[in-house]
Protein backbone atom coordinates (compact mmCIF):
# COMPACT_ATOMS: atom_id res chain seq x y z
CA UNK A 1 0.00 0.00 0.00
CA UNK A 2 1.14 3.28 -1.31
CA UNK A 3 2.21 6.03 2.01
CA UNK A 4 -0.19 8.54 2.22
CA UNK A 5 1.21 12.07 1.37
CA UNK A 6 0.75 12.41 5.56
CA UNK A 7 0.83 9.87 7.46
CA UNK A 8 0.71 9.41 11.48
CA UNK A 9 2.14 6.24 12.50
CA UNK A 10 1.26 5.36 16.23
CA UNK A 11 1.03 8.49 17.88
CA UNK A 12 0.99 8.55 21.64
CA UNK A 13 1.37 11.17 24.21
CA UNK A 14 1.54 10.78 27.89
CA UNK A 15 2.13 13.06 30.63
CA UNK A 16 3.11 12.46 34.21
CA UNK A 17 0.28 12.96 36.31
CA UNK A 18 0.26 14.08 40.13
CA UNK A 19 0.25 10.68 41.69
CA UNK A 20 3.68 10.05 40.03
CA UNK A 21 1.97 7.89 37.34
CA UNK A 22 1.18 8.68 33.66
CA UNK A 23 -1.44 9.80 31.84
CA UNK A 24 -2.26 9.01 28.46
CA UNK A 25 -3.80 11.55 26.23
CA UNK A 26 -4.12 9.51 23.35
CA UNK A 27 -2.66 5.97 22.11
CA UNK A 28 -1.26 4.79 18.97
CA UNK A 29 -3.42 7.13 16.97
CA UNK A 30 -2.52 6.20 13.23
CA UNK A 31 -4.14 8.00 9.98
CA UNK A 32 -2.86 9.24 6.50
CA UNK A 33 -3.92 12.69 5.19
CA UNK A 34 -3.42 12.92 0.82
CA UNK A 35 -2.11 15.37 -1.05
CA UNK A 36 -4.77 18.07 -1.87
CA UNK A 37 -6.94 16.67 1.18
CA UNK A 38 -9.08 18.60 3.49
CA UNK A 39 -9.70 16.94 6.35
CA UNK A 40 -11.22 17.82 9.66
CA UNK A 41 -11.03 15.87 13.43
CA UNK A 42 -13.84 16.37 15.32
CA UNK A 43 -13.78 15.38 18.99
CA UNK A 44 -14.44 16.08 22.34
CA UNK A 45 -12.31 18.20 24.55
CA UNK A 46 -9.61 16.73 26.06
CA UNK A 47 -9.30 13.99 23.54
CA UNK A 48 -6.15 15.56 22.54
CA UNK A 49 -7.07 17.18 19.13
CA UNK A 50 -4.42 19.94 19.77
CA UNK A 51 -2.26 17.91 20.83
CA UNK A 52 -1.81 16.20 17.67
CA UNK A 53 -2.31 19.91 15.56
CA UNK A 54 0.83 20.77 18.17
CA UNK A 55 2.90 17.17 17.00
CA UNK A 56 2.11 18.15 13.57
CA UNK A 57 2.93 21.49 13.52
CA UNK A 58 6.47 20.47 15.03
CA UNK A 59 5.47 22.46 18.30
CA UNK A 60 5.25 19.84 20.46
CA UNK A 61 7.25 16.09 20.48
CA UNK A 62 4.58 13.04 20.78
CA UNK A 63 5.84 10.10 23.29
CA UNK A 64 5.68 7.74 20.84
CA UNK A 65 5.14 7.47 17.41
CA UNK A 66 6.31 9.35 14.16
CA UNK A 67 5.00 11.59 11.61
CA UNK A 68 6.04 11.36 7.85
CA UNK A 69 5.13 13.75 5.41
CA UNK A 70 6.43 13.40 2.08
CA UNK A 71 8.09 10.22 3.34
CA UNK A 72 10.16 12.80 5.33
CA UNK A 73 10.23 12.75 9.28
CA UNK A 74 9.03 15.52 10.69
CA UNK A 75 10.58 17.14 13.92
CA UNK A 76 10.37 20.46 14.91
CA UNK A 77 8.57 23.80 13.40
CA UNK A 78 9.17 24.00 9.62
CA UNK A 79 7.48 26.83 6.77
CA UNK A 80 6.44 23.17 5.48
CA UNK A 81 4.02 23.39 7.70
CA UNK A 82 1.72 26.64 7.96
CA UNK A 83 -0.51 27.02 10.93
CA UNK A 84 -3.61 28.90 11.28
CA UNK A 85 -4.34 29.10 15.43
CA UNK A 86 -7.45 29.81 17.17
CA UNK A 87 -6.23 32.89 18.71
CA UNK A 88 -4.81 34.22 15.40
CA UNK A 89 -1.33 34.73 16.68
CA UNK A 90 -0.78 38.09 14.65
CA UNK A 91 2.22 40.40 15.95
CA UNK A 92 0.07 43.31 17.41
CA UNK A 93 2.74 46.06 16.75
CA UNK A 94 2.60 45.36 13.16
CA UNK A 95 0.17 46.07 10.52
CA UNK A 96 -1.93 43.44 8.88
CA UNK A 97 0.27 43.82 5.81
CA UNK A 98 3.27 43.29 7.48
CA UNK A 99 2.14 40.22 9.80
CA UNK A 100 1.58 38.74 5.58
CA UNK A 101 5.07 39.94 4.63
CA UNK A 102 6.78 39.09 7.50
CA UNK A 103 5.62 35.57 7.09
CA UNK A 104 6.24 35.68 3.27
CA UNK A 105 9.44 37.03 3.67
CA UNK A 106 10.81 34.39 5.93
CA UNK A 107 9.17 31.56 3.32
CA UNK A 108 10.40 33.31 0.48
CA UNK A 109 14.02 34.96 1.46
CA UNK A 110 14.90 35.36 -2.29
CA UNK A 111 12.24 37.45 -3.65
CA UNK A 112 12.72 41.12 -3.27
CA UNK A 113 10.35 43.68 -1.15
CA UNK A 114 7.98 44.71 -4.03
CA UNK A 115 7.21 40.75 -4.95
CA UNK A 116 7.10 39.95 -1.49
CA UNK A 117 4.35 42.99 -0.73
CA UNK A 118 2.61 42.19 -3.85
CA UNK A 119 2.32 38.76 -3.34
CA UNK A 120 0.86 39.32 0.08
CA UNK A 121 -1.42 41.89 -0.88
CA UNK A 122 -2.87 38.99 -3.53
CA UNK A 123 -3.63 36.60 -0.58
CA UNK A 124 -5.06 39.66 1.51
CA UNK A 125 -7.43 40.51 -1.17
CA UNK A 126 -8.40 36.71 -1.19
CA UNK A 127 -9.74 36.89 2.04
CA UNK A 128 -11.39 39.88 1.28
CA UNK A 129 -8.95 42.72 2.95
CA UNK A 130 -8.06 45.39 0.60
CA UNK A 131 -7.14 49.37 0.52
CA UNK A 132 -6.67 50.95 4.05
CA UNK A 133 -7.48 47.89 5.93
CA UNK A 134 -4.38 46.49 5.60
CA UNK A 135 -2.40 49.06 6.78
CA UNK A 136 -4.19 48.90 10.32
CA UNK A 137 -2.92 47.01 13.36
CA UNK A 138 -4.77 44.05 14.76
CA UNK A 139 -5.83 46.11 17.43
CA UNK A 140 -7.66 48.08 15.27
CA UNK A 141 -9.30 45.35 13.42
CA UNK A 142 -12.39 43.13 14.39
CA UNK A 143 -12.40 38.99 15.17
CA UNK A 144 -12.49 38.03 12.07
CA UNK A 145 -10.68 40.59 10.09
CA UNK A 146 -7.80 39.22 12.33
CA UNK A 147 -8.77 36.01 11.68
CA UNK A 148 -8.95 36.73 7.56
CA UNK A 149 -5.03 38.17 8.29
CA UNK A 150 -4.22 35.03 9.86
CA UNK A 151 -5.27 32.60 7.13
CA UNK A 152 -3.81 35.10 4.59
CA UNK A 153 -0.42 34.67 6.18
CA UNK A 154 -0.96 31.08 6.35
CA UNK A 155 -2.11 30.67 2.94
CA UNK A 156 0.56 32.90 1.46
CA UNK A 157 3.04 31.02 2.55
CA UNK A 158 2.32 27.93 0.38
CA UNK A 159 3.23 25.31 3.46
CA UNK A 160 2.94 21.67 2.16
CA UNK A 161 0.37 21.44 4.61
CA UNK A 162 -1.51 23.84 6.52
CA UNK A 163 -3.11 23.22 9.56
CA UNK A 164 -6.09 24.87 11.27
CA UNK A 165 -6.32 25.02 14.97
CA UNK A 166 -9.98 25.83 15.56
CA UNK A 167 -9.58 28.63 13.36
CA UNK A 168 -13.24 30.42 13.81
CA UNK A 169 -13.81 29.04 17.44
CA UNK A 170 -13.70 32.86 18.78
CA UNK A 171 -16.15 34.34 16.01
CA UNK A 172 -19.62 34.64 16.23
CA UNK A 173 -21.36 33.01 13.61
CA UNK A 174 -22.09 34.87 10.85
CA UNK A 175 -18.50 36.25 10.56
CA UNK A 176 -17.98 32.60 10.85
CA UNK A 177 -20.08 31.56 7.58
CA UNK A 178 -18.74 34.51 5.51
CA UNK A 179 -14.84 33.64 6.29
CA UNK A 180 -15.70 29.81 5.97
CA UNK A 181 -16.89 30.50 2.73
CA UNK A 182 -13.47 32.61 1.99
CA UNK A 183 -11.73 29.76 3.10
CA UNK A 184 -13.15 27.57 0.80
CA UNK A 185 -12.67 30.30 -2.32
CA UNK A 186 -8.81 29.95 -0.94
CA UNK A 187 -8.54 26.64 -0.77
CA UNK A 188 -9.88 25.92 -3.71
CA UNK A 189 -7.32 27.73 -6.09
CA UNK A 190 -5.01 26.32 -4.38
CA UNK A 191 -3.89 22.45 -3.99
CA UNK A 192 -3.48 23.00 -0.82
CA UNK A 193 -3.35 20.20 1.78
CA UNK A 194 -5.62 21.05 5.05
CA UNK A 195 -6.11 19.82 8.15
CA UNK A 196 -8.22 20.94 10.61
CA UNK A 197 -9.76 20.94 14.52
CA UNK A 198 -13.36 22.05 14.97
CA UNK A 199 -16.09 21.58 17.03
CA UNK A 200 -18.63 21.91 14.62
CA UNK A 201 -20.34 19.88 12.76
CA UNK A 202 -21.73 21.57 10.28
CA UNK A 203 -18.14 23.41 10.00
CA UNK A 204 -16.20 20.37 9.32
CA UNK A 205 -19.28 18.92 6.86
CA UNK A 206 -19.04 22.26 4.67
CA UNK A 207 -15.96 21.88 4.41
CA UNK A 208 -14.07 18.80 4.32
CA UNK A 209 -13.71 15.85 2.25
CA UNK A 210 -13.07 13.32 5.06
CA UNK A 211 -13.83 13.93 8.93
CA UNK A 212 -11.61 11.72 11.22
CA UNK A 213 -13.63 11.52 14.66
CA UNK A 214 -11.68 10.56 18.03
CA UNK A 215 -13.13 9.13 20.84
CA UNK A 216 -13.13 10.41 24.46
CA UNK A 217 -9.60 11.07 26.38
CA UNK A 218 -8.15 9.91 28.39
CA UNK A 219 -6.72 7.37 26.13
CA UNK A 220 -8.08 8.40 23.01
CA UNK A 221 -7.94 6.93 19.88
CA UNK A 222 -9.15 8.20 16.41
CA UNK A 223 -11.88 5.71 15.64
CA UNK A 224 -13.61 6.53 12.22
CA UNK A 225 -12.75 8.58 8.76
CA UNK A 226 -15.92 9.53 7.67
CA UNK A 227 -16.10 10.52 4.21
CA UNK A 228 -18.36 13.13 2.88
CA UNK A 229 -19.87 12.09 -0.21
CA UNK A 230 -20.87 15.56 -1.09
CA UNK A 231 -19.87 17.10 -4.17
CA UNK A 232 -18.03 20.50 -4.74
CA UNK A 233 -18.39 23.02 -4.83
CA UNK A 234 -20.29 23.19 -1.66
CA UNK A 235 -22.49 25.94 -0.68
CA UNK A 236 -23.90 26.80 2.97
CA UNK A 237 -27.23 27.13 1.88
CA UNK A 238 -27.95 24.44 -0.77
CA UNK A 239 -25.80 21.46 0.99
CA UNK A 240 -28.33 20.93 3.41
CA UNK A 241 -30.80 19.96 0.25
CA UNK A 242 -28.39 17.08 -0.23
CA UNK A 243 -29.60 13.72 0.21
CA UNK A 244 -26.51 12.78 2.05
CA UNK A 245 -25.85 15.72 4.29
CA UNK A 246 -28.75 14.85 6.79
CA UNK A 247 -26.91 11.10 7.36
CA UNK A 248 -23.85 12.07 7.73
CA UNK A 249 -24.15 14.65 9.60
CA UNK A 250 -26.95 12.24 11.86
CA UNK A 251 -23.80 9.60 11.85
CA UNK A 252 -21.39 12.40 13.26
CA UNK A 253 -23.81 13.68 15.98
CA UNK A 254 -24.40 10.29 16.72
CA UNK A 255 -21.12 9.28 17.38
CA UNK A 256 -20.19 12.28 19.37
CA UNK A 257 -23.30 12.48 21.15
CA UNK A 258 -22.90 8.63 22.53
CA UNK A 259 -20.30 6.07 20.83
CA UNK A 260 -17.13 8.61 21.44
CA UNK A 261 -18.10 7.95 25.00
CA UNK A 262 -18.69 4.07 24.94
CA UNK A 263 -15.59 3.62 22.76
CA UNK A 264 -13.40 5.60 24.90
CA UNK A 265 -10.37 3.74 25.64
CA UNK A 266 -11.77 0.50 24.04
CA UNK A 267 -9.89 -0.21 20.50
CA UNK A 268 -6.90 -0.29 22.35
CA UNK A 269 -4.97 -2.69 20.55
CA UNK A 270 -1.56 -3.34 19.36
CA UNK A 271 -1.08 -0.96 16.45
CA UNK A 272 -4.79 -1.61 14.51
CA UNK A 273 -5.81 1.52 15.14
CA UNK A 274 -6.30 3.14 11.49
CA UNK A 275 -9.79 4.44 12.13
CA UNK A 276 -12.63 2.54 10.18
CA UNK A 277 -13.48 4.16 6.68
CA UNK A 278 -17.23 4.88 6.56
CA UNK A 279 -18.66 5.91 3.66
CA UNK A 280 -22.60 7.19 3.91
CA UNK A 281 -24.15 7.59 0.13
CA UNK A 282 -27.58 7.01 -0.15
CA UNK A 283 -27.31 6.89 -3.82
CA UNK A 284 -25.09 4.00 -3.94
CA UNK A 285 -25.19 0.43 -2.20
CA UNK A 286 -21.22 0.66 -0.40
CA UNK A 287 -22.83 2.28 1.97
CA UNK A 288 -21.37 0.13 4.84
CA UNK A 289 -22.82 2.16 7.78
CA UNK A 290 -26.25 2.05 6.49
CA UNK A 291 -27.29 -1.06 4.86
CA UNK A 292 -31.01 -0.48 5.29
CA UNK A 293 -31.81 3.20 4.76
CA UNK A 294 -35.60 3.96 4.98
CA UNK A 295 -37.04 2.83 2.03
CA UNK A 296 -38.58 5.11 -0.16
CA UNK A 297 -42.69 4.97 -0.51
CA UNK A 298 -43.88 3.39 -3.36
CA UNK A 299 -47.15 3.31 -4.43
CA UNK A 300 -48.12 -0.76 -4.58
CA UNK A 301 -50.35 -1.61 -7.51
CA UNK A 302 -53.52 -3.42 -6.88
CA UNK B 1 -19.87 82.14 26.57
CA UNK B 2 -18.56 79.50 24.47
CA UNK B 3 -17.32 76.35 26.48
CA UNK B 4 -13.53 76.00 26.72
CA UNK B 5 -12.16 72.97 25.71
CA UNK B 6 -10.32 70.46 29.25
CA UNK B 7 -6.96 71.05 28.55
CA UNK B 8 -7.98 74.42 28.31
CA UNK B 9 -9.74 74.61 31.75
CA UNK B 10 -6.65 72.70 32.78
CA UNK B 11 -3.93 75.35 31.56
CA UNK B 12 -5.66 78.21 32.79
CA UNK B 13 -6.10 76.47 36.05
CA UNK B 14 -2.35 75.57 36.48
CA UNK B 15 -1.60 79.89 35.92
CA UNK B 16 -3.99 80.23 38.51
CA UNK B 17 -2.38 77.95 41.15
CA UNK B 18 1.46 79.38 39.83
CA UNK B 19 0.19 83.16 40.23
CA UNK B 20 -1.32 82.24 43.06
CA UNK B 21 1.92 80.54 45.10
CA UNK B 22 3.92 83.31 43.87
CA UNK B 23 2.20 86.11 45.29
CA UNK B 24 1.82 83.88 49.02
CA UNK B 25 5.29 83.31 48.30
CA UNK B 26 6.17 87.44 47.61
CA UNK B 27 4.00 88.44 50.73
CA UNK B 28 5.11 86.40 53.37
CA UNK B 29 8.94 87.03 52.93
CA UNK B 30 9.25 89.56 56.28
CA UNK B 31 10.51 93.02 54.54
CA UNK B 32 14.44 93.79 55.11
CA UNK B 33 14.93 96.53 57.86
CA UNK B 34 16.02 99.91 56.08
CA UNK B 35 19.46 100.25 57.25
CA UNK B 36 18.69 104.24 57.86
CA UNK B 37 16.49 102.93 61.51
CA UNK B 38 20.20 101.38 62.77
CA UNK B 39 22.67 103.11 65.36
CA UNK B 40 25.89 103.68 64.58
CA UNK B 41 26.95 101.15 66.33
CA UNK B 42 24.84 98.52 64.35
CA UNK B 43 26.46 100.13 61.07
CA UNK B 44 29.75 99.24 62.54
CA UNK B 45 29.24 95.71 63.72
CA UNK B 46 28.23 95.30 60.00
CA UNK B 47 24.34 94.98 61.04
CA UNK B 48 23.79 97.48 58.27
CA UNK B 49 24.25 94.41 55.36
CA UNK B 50 20.54 92.79 55.53
CA UNK B 51 20.12 89.26 56.65
CA UNK B 52 20.45 86.51 54.25
CA UNK B 53 16.79 85.11 53.84
CA UNK B 54 14.60 83.20 51.64
CA UNK B 55 14.58 85.55 48.69
CA UNK B 56 10.97 86.91 47.09
CA UNK B 57 10.01 85.17 43.56
CA UNK B 58 10.98 88.36 41.97
CA UNK B 59 14.69 88.13 42.63
CA UNK B 60 14.45 84.39 41.69
CA UNK B 61 12.82 85.46 38.12
CA UNK B 62 15.80 88.04 37.53
CA UNK B 63 18.32 85.70 38.57
CA UNK B 64 16.72 82.99 36.44
CA UNK B 65 16.78 85.86 33.64
CA UNK B 66 20.42 86.92 34.08
CA UNK B 67 21.68 83.02 34.39
CA UNK B 68 19.94 81.56 31.12
CA UNK B 69 20.40 85.17 28.91
CA UNK B 70 23.83 84.04 29.31
CA UNK B 71 23.96 80.57 29.96
CA UNK B 72 27.18 79.25 29.15
CA UNK B 73 29.77 81.78 30.68
CA UNK B 74 33.12 80.40 32.03
CA UNK B 75 34.58 82.21 34.50
CA UNK B 76 37.20 80.17 37.01
CA UNK B 77 36.13 76.93 38.35
CA UNK B 78 33.82 78.22 40.50
CA UNK B 79 31.84 80.75 38.42
CA UNK B 80 30.61 78.99 35.27
CA UNK B 81 27.26 79.74 33.64
CA UNK B 82 24.06 77.38 34.36
CA UNK B 83 24.41 75.75 30.41
CA UNK B 84 28.22 74.50 31.29
CA UNK B 85 27.36 73.19 34.96
CA UNK B 86 24.04 71.18 33.49
CA UNK B 87 25.99 69.71 30.51
CA UNK B 88 28.00 68.33 32.99
CA UNK B 89 25.68 66.35 34.82
CA UNK B 90 23.90 65.23 31.82
CA UNK B 91 27.17 64.29 30.76
CA UNK B 92 27.72 62.52 33.25
CA UNK B 93 24.20 60.85 33.72
CA UNK B 94 24.44 59.87 29.77
CA UNK B 95 27.41 58.18 30.02
CA UNK B 96 27.24 56.14 33.23
CA UNK B 97 22.97 55.84 31.80
CA UNK B 98 23.89 54.37 28.22
CA UNK B 99 27.26 52.06 29.79
CA UNK B 100 23.98 50.42 31.93
CA UNK B 101 22.08 49.91 29.57
CA UNK B 102 24.63 48.20 26.80
CA UNK B 103 24.64 45.67 30.08
CA UNK B 104 21.82 45.49 31.33
CA UNK B 105 19.45 45.40 28.20
CA UNK B 106 21.31 41.89 26.82
CA UNK B 107 22.27 40.40 30.47
CA UNK B 108 18.07 40.86 30.93
CA UNK B 109 17.37 39.14 27.34
CA UNK B 110 19.26 35.74 28.58
CA UNK B 111 17.82 36.15 32.17
CA UNK B 112 14.33 36.62 30.51
CA UNK B 113 14.90 33.67 28.66
CA UNK B 114 16.52 31.14 31.12
CA UNK B 115 15.23 30.52 33.99
CA UNK B 116 18.61 28.85 35.33
CA UNK B 117 20.18 32.27 34.64
CA UNK B 118 17.35 33.91 36.10
CA UNK B 119 17.68 31.51 39.10
CA UNK B 120 21.30 31.64 39.59
CA UNK B 121 21.68 35.87 39.01
CA UNK B 122 18.81 36.31 41.29
CA UNK B 123 20.06 36.30 44.78
CA UNK B 124 23.05 39.19 44.06
CA UNK B 125 20.37 40.93 42.03
CA UNK B 126 18.36 40.92 45.12
CA UNK B 127 21.08 42.11 47.31
CA UNK B 128 22.43 44.82 44.90
CA UNK B 129 19.66 46.19 43.84
CA UNK B 130 18.61 48.02 47.57
CA UNK B 131 21.63 49.52 47.80
CA UNK B 132 21.59 53.09 47.74
CA UNK B 133 24.02 53.99 45.07
CA UNK B 134 25.97 56.75 47.09
CA UNK B 135 27.25 53.90 49.49
CA UNK B 136 29.40 52.73 46.60
CA UNK B 137 31.01 56.41 46.40
CA UNK B 138 33.76 56.02 48.75
CA UNK B 139 34.37 51.99 47.40
CA UNK B 140 34.52 53.89 43.96
CA UNK B 141 36.48 56.84 44.98
CA UNK B 142 39.15 54.12 46.37
CA UNK B 143 39.22 51.90 43.49
CA UNK B 144 38.66 54.26 40.40
CA UNK B 145 41.05 57.17 42.05
CA UNK B 146 39.06 59.70 39.72
CA UNK B 147 35.90 61.51 41.36
CA UNK B 148 34.96 61.93 37.76
CA UNK B 149 34.57 58.52 36.66
CA UNK B 150 33.52 57.79 40.23
CA UNK B 151 30.13 59.62 39.84
CA UNK B 152 29.55 57.79 36.22
CA UNK B 153 30.13 54.61 38.48
CA UNK B 154 27.13 55.73 40.97
CA UNK B 155 25.34 56.79 38.22
CA UNK B 156 25.81 53.04 36.23
CA UNK B 157 25.51 51.24 39.47
CA UNK B 158 22.22 53.14 40.07
CA UNK B 159 20.28 52.75 36.91
CA UNK B 160 21.17 49.24 35.95
CA UNK B 161 18.77 47.13 38.09
CA UNK B 162 14.99 48.95 36.57
CA UNK B 163 16.32 48.19 33.58
CA UNK B 164 17.50 44.59 33.85
CA UNK B 165 14.47 43.83 35.98
CA UNK B 166 12.26 45.51 33.59
CA UNK B 167 13.98 43.73 30.54
CA UNK B 168 14.14 40.26 31.88
CA UNK B 169 10.01 40.77 33.40
CA UNK B 170 9.49 42.05 29.40
CA UNK B 171 11.59 39.03 27.96
CA UNK B 172 10.16 36.15 29.99
CA UNK B 173 6.34 37.20 29.62
CA UNK B 174 6.18 37.56 25.57
CA UNK B 175 2.78 35.55 24.55
CA UNK B 176 4.10 31.72 23.64
CA UNK B 177 1.81 32.43 20.50
CA UNK B 178 4.52 34.90 19.31
CA UNK B 179 7.18 33.01 19.81
CA UNK B 180 5.65 29.84 17.92
CA UNK B 181 4.70 32.09 15.12
CA UNK B 182 8.26 32.72 14.85
CA UNK B 183 9.23 29.57 15.35
CA UNK B 184 6.69 28.06 12.83
CA UNK B 185 8.31 30.27 10.00
CA UNK B 186 11.41 28.87 10.51
CA UNK B 187 13.31 32.16 12.45
CA UNK B 188 16.66 31.48 14.02
CA UNK B 189 17.57 33.08 17.18
CA UNK B 190 18.99 35.97 16.58
CA UNK B 191 16.12 37.06 14.16
CA UNK B 192 13.50 35.91 16.73
CA UNK B 193 14.86 38.10 19.45
CA UNK B 194 14.85 41.12 17.08
CA UNK B 195 11.75 40.74 15.36
CA UNK B 196 9.46 38.84 17.41
CA UNK B 197 10.94 39.74 21.39
CA UNK B 198 12.56 42.70 21.45
CA UNK B 199 9.05 44.34 19.82
CA UNK B 200 7.12 42.71 22.19
CA UNK B 201 9.12 43.20 25.11
CA UNK B 202 9.61 46.81 23.97
CA UNK B 203 6.69 48.88 26.21
CA UNK B 204 8.52 47.31 29.30
CA UNK B 205 11.70 47.78 28.37
CA UNK B 206 11.23 51.10 27.74
CA UNK B 207 9.63 51.43 30.91
CA UNK B 208 12.61 50.40 32.53
CA UNK B 209 14.80 52.60 30.88
CA UNK B 210 12.69 55.64 31.77
CA UNK B 211 12.34 54.49 35.68
CA UNK B 212 16.41 54.46 35.40
CA UNK B 213 16.96 58.01 33.89
CA UNK B 214 14.74 59.22 36.40
CA UNK B 215 16.93 57.66 39.49
CA UNK B 216 20.02 58.57 37.37
CA UNK B 217 18.87 62.26 37.55
CA UNK B 218 18.66 62.01 41.40
CA UNK B 219 21.50 60.49 41.94
CA UNK B 220 23.50 62.71 39.86
CA UNK B 221 23.07 65.82 42.24
CA UNK B 222 23.73 64.20 45.13
CA UNK B 223 27.24 62.68 43.77
CA UNK B 224 28.35 65.88 42.72
CA UNK B 225 27.42 67.24 45.99
CA UNK B 226 29.95 64.74 47.07
CA UNK B 227 32.67 64.90 43.98
CA UNK B 228 32.64 68.72 43.60
CA UNK B 229 34.28 70.25 40.82
CA UNK B 230 31.42 70.72 38.17
CA UNK B 231 27.72 69.85 37.36
CA UNK B 232 24.55 71.01 38.56
CA UNK B 233 24.77 69.21 42.11
CA UNK B 234 27.99 71.14 42.94
CA UNK B 235 26.37 74.02 42.00
CA UNK B 236 23.72 73.92 44.49
CA UNK B 237 26.14 73.24 47.10
CA UNK B 238 28.25 76.24 45.47
CA UNK B 239 25.83 78.57 46.19
CA UNK B 240 24.20 77.15 49.61
CA UNK B 241 28.01 77.90 50.81
CA UNK B 242 28.19 81.06 49.04
CA UNK B 243 24.89 82.06 50.79
CA UNK B 244 23.27 82.90 47.52
CA UNK B 245 20.14 81.41 48.06
CA UNK B 246 18.43 82.85 44.86
CA UNK B 247 20.70 80.43 42.99
CA UNK B 248 20.16 77.82 44.97
CA UNK B 249 16.18 78.16 44.57
CA UNK B 250 16.72 79.01 40.68
CA UNK B 251 19.23 75.41 40.06
CA UNK B 252 16.78 73.38 42.12
CA UNK B 253 14.44 74.74 39.77
CA UNK B 254 16.40 73.86 36.88
CA UNK B 255 16.93 70.30 37.81
CA UNK B 256 13.52 69.85 37.62
CA UNK B 257 12.80 71.25 34.20
CA UNK B 258 15.53 69.12 32.89
CA UNK B 259 14.37 65.56 35.00
CA UNK B 260 11.12 66.58 33.33
CA UNK B 261 12.77 66.92 29.83
CA UNK B 262 14.04 63.77 30.17
CA UNK B 263 11.24 62.18 31.46
CA UNK B 264 9.30 63.13 28.22
CA UNK B 265 11.86 61.84 26.03
CA UNK B 266 11.22 58.33 27.04
CA UNK B 267 7.68 59.26 27.53
CA UNK B 268 7.56 59.77 23.51
CA UNK B 269 9.91 56.90 23.34
CA UNK B 270 7.33 54.87 25.08
CA UNK B 271 4.63 56.00 22.99
CA UNK B 272 6.79 54.74 19.83
CA UNK B 273 6.79 51.27 21.02
CA UNK B 274 3.74 50.63 22.35
CA UNK B 275 0.99 48.18 20.75
CA UNK B 276 -2.28 47.10 22.07
CA UNK B 277 -3.24 43.42 21.94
Amino acid sequence: MAKPFLSIEQLTQRYPDRTGGEFTVFENASFGVEKGEFVCILGHSGCGKSTIMNILAGLAEPSSGVVKMDGMHVSGPSLDRGVVFQNYSLLPWLSALKNVTFGVAARFPQWDKAKVVEHSTAFLAKVGLAGDTIHRKPSQLSGGMRQRVSIARAFANEPKLLLLDEPFGALDALTRGTIQDELIKVWSDTDQTVFMITHDIDEAILLADRILLMTNGPMAQVAESVEITIPRPRNRTSIVEHPNYYAIRNHLVQFLGQRSAELAGQLGGEGLNSPKTVHIDLKDDTDTENPDPAPMLRAVEG
Amino acid sequence: MKMLTENKKAAVLSILILVIGCLIWEVSIPAQKTAGELTEYELLTGGGQPKAGVPPPTDVLSKAWEQLSNPFYDAGPNDKGIGIQIGYSIYRVLTGYLLAAVIAIPLGFLIGMSSVAHKALNPFIQVLRPISPLAWMPLALFIIQDSEASAIFVIFICSIWPMLINTAFGVAGVREDWVNVARTHELGPVKTAFTVILPAAAPTIVTGMRISIGIAWLVIVAAEMLVGGTGIGYYVWNEWNNLDLTSVIFSILMIGVVGMLLDSIFGLLQRTVAYTE
